[in-house]
């Protein structure tokens, strides 16, 4: 077997178990409640046929492992069961309902930013490291660094007060729904993307700018200058190929930073995405709703870093070229 | 003449520690010293914050959002409380659950971390496979989850986020562990029949020492931005308690709502400015140790 989709296909099996690993974990979550999760939601008074009951309906009277299988098997297929917050009455939400159009949302907000913070950070990245310790690295430089340590509520709040309280070009609050049309669901969404663009940005042009650096110091690339070649052909021919594999590293590790920078911002914009959601249930302790969100985040997390390795394995020259 | 080639050079077998720590001061690039400066100053108002603020840390004084005078430095906060005091109050409380977090992540983390490292073995495998799984998770979401599971408390905050952080410290201080522990003074110190303790706290601690100093200051930083990020949603620390996060989120309705808030003060940015600047201090600090005890760091 070619030695790249063998070492593919290990990453591949590595990552399914994770993820199987990582599914063991959220649920069990619930599982290490002191006193079951029944006594905390119904309270000290319950009586012990509440409890029961209560249990019964959810189905939480059975074996572990049977339940296990059952919510895995249906997650798998889009299914994550009835939210709790509507148990008590009548009416039962479908959480996949629920999340499936917050879900699009969320993916909207975090392509936008994206699709501007990529090349952005690699253009400044790479500028960086070429003309390194010259006055535009240094300013990058201590910029980068500040806006890292800043928290993101404190970056929204300051592109809030700046653009929407006193310039009035946007609105404090990104309300979207289903029927809002694409470009004016783009203006709305532009605030709280500019912001994870902002914290991105920082991050992977330091990361960019590092892992140039590291090439450029390589014993070939010294080769390649002293044997006389334009720096324009050191760049293309010797460096570009041996750099795939640490850019798309960086671009899927700030992906994932993605993930996580999303839940704050939804919150701060009130952005109808699934890290809000997140954050309600965790109020009001809504389990299958908190065990679905942060499956998808686990999963959307482990499968960009599962790419990121697989971009990295196959563009690296020596694995293609094997002797 | 002069008089330096008449008298005979004064020779110091060793420099003592005040004057070597005055020497590396003054090699500090100015950003070190505004961080330090800045961390010295927080540290101040966290350990006498009630003998500095000018009222109690939940005490009501008049009218909410009112704006700076004389008798409130900053104005005060939705409730009335005057927003100075609450800022003076809120770095020991930040500061301290954060401190206390690292340091219970570093202390279980880099434990595990070296023992691995000596062991290896099955000890090592099973702890290092449980770790990768729980890397996989993002520690925000994880947090969120387990404290949905547990209950919002400060004592919860503490526990889980202080387990999930001693995950990345496990790694960092296994890896570090791993290059300190084929050295030659560990085998003679085997071979002499010291014990486990000696050995872990004699021989490979002081050694591996450096690079977690420098990661403590980073993982510090990293769990004090989540800590407020959780307050600031709402899951962390809980009110009345004076706290950066919950400060920002108690107040934000003054950017979100401008129109309702005359006169706009604006509170909300005190307390998360306040997150930043420490941060940044940190950071600044940091960089300046990793460029000195490392040639390594030399590019970043």
């Amino acid at each position: 077997m070619h030695p790249v989709l063998r070492t593919v296909l290990q990453r591949l099996g590595l990552g399914l178990i994770t993820l199987f690993a990582v599914s063991i974990i959220i649920f069990s979550s619930l599982q290490m409640l002191p006193g079951g999760y029944a006594q905390n939601i119904l309270g000290q008074g319950a009586t012990p046929e509440t409890v029961a009951n209560f249990n019964h309906e959810l189905g939480l009277d059975r074996p572990a492992a049977i339940r296990y299988v059952e919510w895995i098997s249906n997650a798998v297929r889009g299914d994550f069961g009835n939210s709790y917050s509507g148990t008590t009455g009548t009416i039962k939400r479908s959480v996949s309902a629920v999340i499936a159009p917050r879900l699009f949302n969320t993916f909207f907000l975090a392509s936008m930013a994206a699709i501007v913070a990529v090349p952005l950070s690699l253009l400044l990245g790479v500028l960086a490291a070429l003309y390194r310790n010259s006055w535009y690295d240094r300013i990058v430089n201590s910029v980068t660094l500040t806006t890292i340590a800043t928290p993101e509520f404190f970056i929204a709040y300051l592109l809030v007060y700046v653009f929407a309280v006193k310039l009035r070009w946007f609105s404090p609050l990104s309300t979207v729904s289903i029927n809002t049309p694409f470009l004016e669901h783009v203006y709305r969404a532009a605030l709280p993307a500019a912001t994870m663009t902002l914290v991105i940005v920082a991050h992977m042009m330091r990361m960019t700018r590092a892992s140039i650096i590291n090439l450029l110091a390589s014993p070939y690339i010294e080769m390649a200058q002293l044997k006389g070649l334009t720096r324009w052909q050191v760049i293309m021919r010797h460096a570009l190929p041996n750099a795939w594999a640490p850019i798309a590293t960086v671009i899927a590790f700030n992906l994932a930073y993605l993930v996580v920078g999303v839940v704050v911002v939804e919150v701060v914009y009130v952005y109808p995405g699934i890290g809000q959601m997140m954050v309600d249930a965790v109020s009001s302790r809504d389990m299958p709703v908190v065990q679905a969100c942060a499956l998808i985040f686990a999963a959307t997390y482990i499968t960009l870093n599962l790419l990121a390795d697989i971009v990295a394995i196959t563009t690296n020259p020596r694995l293609l070229h094997p002797k | 003449m002069t008089d330096s080639t008449n008298t005979p050079r004064v020779i110091k077998a060793r420099r003592t520690f005040f004057e070597n720590a005055v020497r590396v001061l003054k090699t500090a690039p100015i950003s070190a010293w505004f961080g330090m400066i800045v961390i010295l100053i927080y540290v101040i108002a966290a350990v006498f914050a009630p003998w500095i603020a000018p009222y109690g840390e939940a005490e009501i004084l008049g009218k909410a959002y009112l704006p700076s005078s004389a008798a409130n430095l900053l104005g005060t906060d939705q409730l009335g409380r005057d927003l100075f005091t609450r800022l003076i109050y809120g770095a020991r409380n930040t500061i301290g659950i954060a401190l206390i977090t690292t340091l219970m992540s570093f202390f279980v983390g880099g434990t595990l971390g070296v023992l691995a490292a000596l062991k290896r073995g099955w000890f090592d495998q099973g702890v290092s496979r449980v770790v990768d799984a729980f890397l996989a998770i993002p520690v925000l979401i994880f947090a969120l989850m387990m404290l949905a599971v547990v209950g919002k408390s400060i004592v919860n905050l503490i526990l889980i986020l202080a387990l999930l952080d001693a995950t990345r410290v496990f790694r960092l201080s296994r890896a570090v562990a791993l290059n300190a522990v084929v050295m030659d003074y560990v085998e003679s110190a085997k071979l002499r029949g010291e014990g486990m303790s000696w050995i872990v706290f004699k021989e490979i601690v002081p050694n591996i020492l450096p690079p977690l100093v420098t990661e403590f200051g980073l993982r510090f930083c990293f769990v004090f931005l989540t800590i407020a990020a959780l307050s600031f949603l709402g899951v962390g620390v809980q009110p009345p308690t004076a706290d950066w996060g919950s400060m920002v989120a108690e107040n934000k309705s003054l950017i979100n709502f401008p129109v309702h808030t005359f006169p706009y003060i604006p509170a909300p940015f005190y307390p998360a400015g306040a997150i930043a600047l420490l941060t940044v201090a940190v950071n600044f600090v940091v960089d300046w140790v990793l460029h000195r005890t490392s040639g390594l760091r030399d590019g970043k």
